[in-house]
């Protein structure tokens, strides 16, 4: 039986490769998971696109401060040694290559790496990028946390994009609920997969053409 | 002798004009001078460029505006935001122009246009529909988008602290796009939830000096 990692034993996954020491932006919705399980035998400082550094997690409630807040613009704490800047100092770092590592959702990635997370081409609302491209551009290194399938099973690790791209050819490593993979110079590379699932299962939840390491790991699921 | 402090919110933006381009402070509700805004909205300047990170949200701010017709045109990152409705609206009805700029490049654009400079060459953007027509130049082997420089007439701001000379500090993330938007624009102007006497703010931590800041004017309590 295929066992799908949970939301949680994903993000844990993520944060397992995050090194110590690194400045981290986190993505919106699913990879701000990473932060609430990272564990405290690492010192990572997470950054905030609208001017923050060392950016804890939400206050008690009833603490916080309305101003101080993340790029969902949920309530967020500023931990000894963080510090404020302005917009522009804050994309200084995102896009000239100071962030270590980013974790961005996805909706479509390539096999050459091109990231594709802003919008659908069935989209009926006003379009609305945010930082997305900046930071798939300028960070030293791009992680992508996501489901393999879309809700409704279509597969997210494709050839090429359909949907538009955020950046061309800028995806370092792809998580998902059943795999990890590179991207490599000969498309995606299958580091360690879901319990209990084949090669065959995996590249049928895929249209990419996969290759698979020598030594494929089993992800944990807790 | 300098003394850039007004009594009212009406002198403060007083004189602003139809047609004006606006550069309005904040990060989604963090940041946002809503008073003057609302004075604005008194005022009566209407077919204005706005120039703002989000599209507002309810019925305040950014969003009153929008809903009172005042705005032909906002330049922004993410006009999407939770209750940005009158927007949604008016965009669906044709009613308002969007031009979309991703997040760093709309700081910097503001950037190039305070510091004197015609504009700048980045990599944010350049392989996606925003570059679609523009110029692209290869610079170290990476593809790059030219953006110019994005000028306001008006900048209203919100700080925490200024003295009669327009010196600035801010508090917390609500600092975001202040500081870029005080260079920015030919009449800036802030509101500040305290006036202090010259020599009180600290010289090493002045954020935004008064040399960017034409008015200020308090709200609130002292």
């Amino acid at each position: 039986m295929i066992t799908p990692l949970s939301d949680v034993a994903l993000a844990r996954r993520v944060a397992a490769d995050i090194p110590d020491g690194s400045y981290v932006n986190l993505g919106i919705g699913l990879p701000t998971l990473v932060a609430d399980v990272a564990g405290p035998d690492k010192e990572i400082v997470y950054h905030s696109e609208n001017g923050i550094l060392g950016m804890g997690p939400a206050p008690a409630p009833g603490t916080g401060d309305p101003e101080l807040i993340n790029a969902g613009k949920q309530p967020v704490t500023l931990l000894p040694g963080g510090c404020f800047f302005h917009h522009t100092d804050a994309f200084v770092m995102m896009r000239g290559g100071h962030i270590d590592v980013t974790v961005l959702g996805a909706f479509q990635v390539s096999e050459r790496g091109d990231l594709a997370n802003w919008m659908t081409d069935v989209d009926m609302h006003p379009p609305a990028v945010g930082g997305a491209m900046d930071l798939a551009v300028g960070a030293r290194r791009v992680l992508v946390m996501t489901t393999h399938v879309t809700r409704d099973g279509r597969p997210k690790l494709l050839p090429a994009c359909t949907y538009p791209l955020t950046a061309a050819a800028v995806v370092d490593r792809v998580y998902t609920d059943l795999a990890v993979l590179d991207v490599t110079p000969g498309g995606f590379l299958v580091r360690e997969m879901a319990a209990g699932l084949t090669a065959g299962e995996l590249q049928e939840r895929t249209a990419a053409r996969l290759s698979f390491a020598g030594d494929v790991g089993v992800l944990a699921t807790a | 002798m300098i003394d850039k402090r007004v009594a009212t919110l009406a002198d403060a933006v007083a004189g602003i004009s139809d047609g004006a381009t606006v550069l309005i402070g904040g990060f989604g509700d963090s940041g946002v001078p809503v008073e003057l805004v609302h004075a604005l909205l008194d005022q009566g300047a209407r077919d204005l460029t706005v120039v703002t990170n989000n599209a507002g949200s309810g019925e305040r701010d950014v969003a009153a505006l929008i809903r009172e017709r005042r705005v032909r045109k906002i330049v922004c990152s993410y006009p999407r935001s939770a209750g940005s409705i009158w927007f949604e609206t008016l965009w669906r009805a044709g009613e308002i122009e969007l031009e979309l700029v991703p997040q760093g490049t709309l700081s910097e654009r503001m950037r190039a246009a305070g510091a004197g400079l015609g504009g700048f060459f980045t990599p944010t953007g350049a392989d996606t529909l925003l570059a679609e027509g523009r110029e692209i130049r290869v610079i170290g082997g990476r593809r790059h988008v030219f953006e110019a420089p994005l000028p306001g007439d008006v900048a209203l701001i919100k700080a925490h602290r200024a003295d009669r000379w327009g010196n600035l500090v801010y508090r917390t993330a609500a600092r975001n796009f202040g500081p870029t938007m005080a260079t920015a624009a030919a009449l800036t102007v802030v509101q500040v939830d305290q006036f202090v006497e010259l020599g009180e703010l600290d010289p090493e931590a002045v954020v935004t000096p008064g040399i960017f800041v034409d008015r200020v004017v308090r709200v609130g309590a002292p």
